[in-house]
């Protein structure tokens, strides 16, 4: 009896472990409405509709205008920054170097920077300012456009504040994170960019996001 | 057998008397390395990096130990007011602004200059607050 016990337990062991390594799935972030279609027959069905990031137009450093089509069917890491930002953005963009390092050959990866200086980092400014990271590949596009449509971008959709800011030791004030952006154009996880331990749960959730089937 | 232990003691207590006396400028130093390291941490490690590395071509790295010796004079000039110039490190050119930091005192911008000049490979020793104070009279 007792050694039947002894095996029902290792069995439930087993079991435990197995439904532990189970594919781990990163959430969908941002509101979601249900959508009610009706098929051929007639019968309802309900889809629910998640955030995505909607369409954009701007111009890149290497001043060609850029929509979202360039990042059709890639998973990307977003964020905001401005070259002239002496604080947080140099951290954010050391952490964001070694995420590239890591994807460098992997084209289903891309990096998108959109600058929130829109007085003074004009595409030419972004190109030098790529170049010097050692980032200026097609794969890291530094994007520039209007102050109303980059920062309604952030915070409607990307979901990060961003302001300008007399007051501030550079003129503008912005959240550091980095947003991982899946192929369907929704928000699957945003990490703080300042912080090396969180940069190193970016990396681990983007090959969770890789190896997700659509 | 007592009069080896009591002189034993009197000489050893001479001795630790005389081993404090010697290490008063390292534990001074090692006052600089500690609150310059702190200061480090909060001003300068975003741009020039945990070890001193840089970023990119963006900012310079802080382990050309023989650029620090010979612009000694200059790094309290450079730390308060900034610089606008293009700077020769480990035979590259650099020429981003880096910014003011007005706010530092001298004893702050003594020990964080002590703490960079002893860190990354470097080991160029004490350097006083009198000593900013001076340096920063000939800043151009």
């Amino acid at each position: 009896m007792k050694k039947i016990l002894g095996y029902a337990a290792i069995a439930g062991f087993i079991a435990l472990g197995a439904s532990c390594t189970q594919e781990k799935k990163l959430p969908i972030y941002g509101d979601r409405e249900a959508k009610i279609t009706k098929d051929a027959n007639g019968n309802e069905k309900i889809d629910t509709v998640y955030k995505t990031i909607p369409n954009f137009k701007f111009l890149n450093q290497d001043s060609i205008e850029v929509t979202q089509d360039a990042f059709k069917n890639k998973v990307y890491v977003a964020d905001f920054f401005f070259t002239s930002c002496s604080t947080i953005c140099p951290i954010m963009h050391r952490n964001m170097k070694t995420i590239f390092d890591k994807y460098k050959d992997n084209r289903d990866v891309m990096f998108l920077s959109h600058t929130i200086d829109f007085k003074y980092d004009k595409p030419s400014v972004l190109k030098k300012y790529a170049q010097k990271l050692g980032a200026d590949v097609p794969q890291w596009q530094f994007l520039y456009g209007s102050k109303e449509e980059v920062y309604k971008l952030a915070e409607k959709d990307y979901l990060v504040a961003v302001q300008e800011d007399s007051s501030a030791t550079d003129g503008y004030i912005h959240q550091g994170w980095l947003v991982l952006i899946d192929k369907h154009k929704r928000i699957r996880g945003a990490y703080d960019g300042t912080k090396t331990e969180e940069v190193e749960k970016l990396k681990t959730d983007m090959d969770i996001l890789l190896a997700e089937k659509d | 057998m007592r009069k080896i232990i009591v002189y034993s003691l009197f000489f050893g207590a001479i001795a630790i008397a005389i081993n404090a006396c010697q290490s008063a400028s390292e534990i001074e130093m090692a006052k600089y390395m500690s609150n310059g390291k702190d200061i480090y941490q909060a001003r300068c490690q975003n741009c020039h990096g945990e070890n001193g590395e840089g970023l990119g071509e963006l900012a310079p790295p802080l382990t050309d130990t023989i650029f620090l010796k010979s612009n000694k004079q200059k790094l309290a000039c450079y730390i308060k007011n900034g610089v606008n110039e293009p700077m020769q490190i480990h035979g590259k050119t650099y020429q981003e602004k880096m910014p003011a930091f007005k706010d530092l005192h001298d004893i702050d911008i003594a020990q964080v200059t002590v703490y960079i000049t002893n860190s990354f490979g470097n080991r160029h020793g004490m350097y006083t607050y009198e000593q900013v104070a001076n340096d920063l009279k000939s800043c151009n």
